[in-house]
């Protein structure tokens, strides 16, 4: 049977390759998606702590419902941010835009 | 375990897959698969509801999206790999790496202290095997979600309509092709 600690190394896992994905991306697109992974491994962690340390509340699940929430307003404007983006630079590289530099 | 090691495998290979892939489609499909095996996580731990929001709202409508910008604006697969030059991906590798030994540790040292703690204070079978003592409550699952979310988390459910309606208006306003109001405004 797995436990808390299980669920924990996994979302530190997917949280650490997020983190890599967002630093190594040079594209918007691959920027988001690497965000959509790090709610995601927290997420695990809300439902997991939920589950093994206060199973009768679900406070836990609770908030995972409002970071799915989150995460999906985060994604409709960062991808309406990425489509002007290239509109304007024909291009979505996030180091080619440094208009916001000075 | 054997189901939750299977699907923690998936998860992580995707991740990896995810990051790596150089084709924008094919990143956009693993992360699809990564949100599936998350979903059914969710699912091993009880929580059938966030596992059901997880494939409808992650799966289906922001990956949707996703793939919906990808076509549209285009994307070619050389434009989209992981950074050529050889300092980002190291630090990239670095700061990730650290991000992640330091979790691991705090949790196997909190994890030991926790355990420590339910030995001498808890009982044994709430900590043991939470899973088995809950077949009534797993059919009611979406049912105590939802007397919690709209008794005790009313407030904070309606500020979040708020935001979805923040985030229609702005992503809205973002996207549009020119600004009527903006007359002296310098979009092409």
């Amino acid at each position: 049977m797995p436990g808390l600690t299980h669920y924990l190394i996994l979302a530190a896992a997917l949280f650490a390759l997020g983190m890599f994905g967002l630093l190594t991306r040079r594209n918007a697109v691959g920027v988001l998606m690497s965000i959509e992974l790090m709610f995601n491994a927290v997420n695990i962690n809300f439902v997991a702590f939920s589950r093994f340390l206060t199973p009768e509340a679900l406070t836990g699940q609770i908030f995972a419902v409002f970071i799915i929430t989150i995460a999906a307003a985060e994604a409709a404007v960062g991808l309406a941010i990425v489509m002007l983006i290239y509109r304007n630079f024909r291009g979505i590289e996030v180091d080619k835009i440094n208009f916001m530099k000075w | 375990m054997i189901i939750f090691s299977i699907l923690a495998a998936v998860a992580v290979f995707s991740a990896v897959m995810v990051i790596t892939r150089k084709s924008p489609i094919s990143s956009a499909i693993y992360l699809i698969v990564l949100m599936c095996s998350l979903a059914g996580l969710f699912a091993l731990q009880g929580a059938f509801f966030i596992a059901a929001l997880q494939v409808i709202v992650y799966a289906g409508a922001i990956m949707v999206l996703f793939i919906f910008v990808i076509m549209l604006i285009n994307l070619r697969d050389n434009d989209f790999g992981i950074d050529k030059r050889k300092i980002q991906k190291y630090l990239g590798f670095i700061f990730a790496a650290v991000i992640l030994l330091q979790a691991v540790f705090i949790t196997g040292w909190a994890m030991k202290e926790f355990s420590n703690e339910t030995e001498s204070a808890m009982s044994s079978e709430f900590y043991q095997s939470p899973v088995d003592s809950l077949d009534q409550e797993d059919y009611l699952s979406a049912e105590s979600v939802a007397e919690n979310l709209f008794m005790r988390f009313a407030y904070p459910f309606e500020v979040t309509s708020i935001l979805l309606l923040a985030a229609i208006i702005g992503a809205f306003v973002i996207a549009r092709k020119s600004d009527p109001i903006d007359d002296e405004g310098e979009e092409t």
